[in-house]
């Protein structure tokens, strides 16, 4: 059965406060770097998924994704899928 | 069958024991631990979702333990008006599970707060509540790093309509949107809240309380 790599990016929804990713763009000006206007924290999710057919491959990473990775009422994701070569 | 309340264990909890002790030690309720893997829920007449750390709060606060075979028979008795309460984690779970709306995430300040909270009550028709009065102030202990309630500003107005918030911090501590601390459904049965009325019910451990909040569990 062919393999399928995705990587999913969870991310919090714009009206989601992120303390964590404020906290990290003050330390980025203390770094030097003052020019950070927006800096927000999200997960990225790497996996790897046998099915037999891409659409499959799409339907049950899609469903992984809105289900179980990110919580719709929080988190936004987006989904890359290539065939593991 | 003696009616008792049954106590979730997850992996990773660690409040189970001190609803244990609350109901039992300080409230002579009998009580009956639920492993996350039973689904057996004969002769319970209450379920509390105890406070800790889940499944290790992989992804995130009860996101793991939604899956847990113990709450498909959680869901049922819920949804059947079974008593249900979610503390901490607890609320964590029950957001996640979908019985209760919105999410709970990282505190505005980013610390773990450990503090006794000032609440205001509005009962209305939860049950577990009921032997509060509208407007009572009370004090209840939290220790919590993800407690900011989160819902957009229309779920929000819904909720307020509903009377569903509950409980309230009197000064918000962690950035909760509409100040939320505790929500409970439509019907009355499910509460979920963010302090722990376990550890208020003795007076060495943090006030008196929660204890009428948890004897609500057997009527």
């Amino acid at each position: 059965m062919p393999l399928f790599r995705a990587r999913v990016q969870v991310s919090l929804r714009p009206s989601v406060l992120d303390p964590a990713g404020e906290a990290t763009r003050a330390a980025a000006s203390r770094l030097g770097v003052s020019g950070v206007q927006r800096l927000r924290i999200g997960k990225a999710i790497e996996v790897d998924l046998e099915a037999p057919d891409q659409a499959t491959a799409q339907a049950q990473l899609e469903l992984l994704s809105d289900r179980l990775l990110a919580n719709p009422v929080i988190e936004d994701w987006h989904l890359d899928l290539n065939e593991a070569g | 069958m003696t009616q008792t309340i049954g106590i979730v264990v997850f992996p990773g909890s660690n409040c189970d024991r001190d609803v244990r002790w609350a109901l039992e030690g300080c409230l002579g309720l009998p009580s009956r631990f639920l492993w996350h893997e039973e689904r057996d829920l004969s002769g319970i007449a209450a379920v509390v979702l105890p406070g800790g750390f889940s499944y290790g709060d992989y992804l995130r606060c009860g996101a793991i333990a939604r899956f847990a075979p113990v709450l498909e028979a959680v869901r049922d008795f819920a949804l059947q008006g079974g008593p249900v309460l979610g503390i901490c984690n607890g609320f964590q779970v029950l957001t996640e599970m979908g019985l209760l709306p919105g999410a709970l995430v990282r505190n505005s300040g980013l610390h773990f707060l450990c503090e006794p909270a000032e609440l205001s009550v509005s009962p209305g028709s939860c049950q577990w509540l009921r032997d509060y009065s509208t407007g009572e102030r009370i004090s209840l202990p939290i220790a919590h790093g993800e407690g900011r309630y989160q819902i957009d500003a229309e779920d929000l107005r819904r909720l307020e309509d509903e009377g569903s918030i509950v409980l309230r911090y009197a000064s918000n501590p962690n950035g909760s949107r509409g100040d939320v601390a505790g929500l409970c459904n439509r019907r009355g049965n499910v509460l979920g809240l963010m302090p722990h009325p376990e550890r208020a019910c003795d007076p060495a451990t943090g006030g008196l309380d929660g204890r009428r909040l948890l004897a609500a569990a057997l009527s």
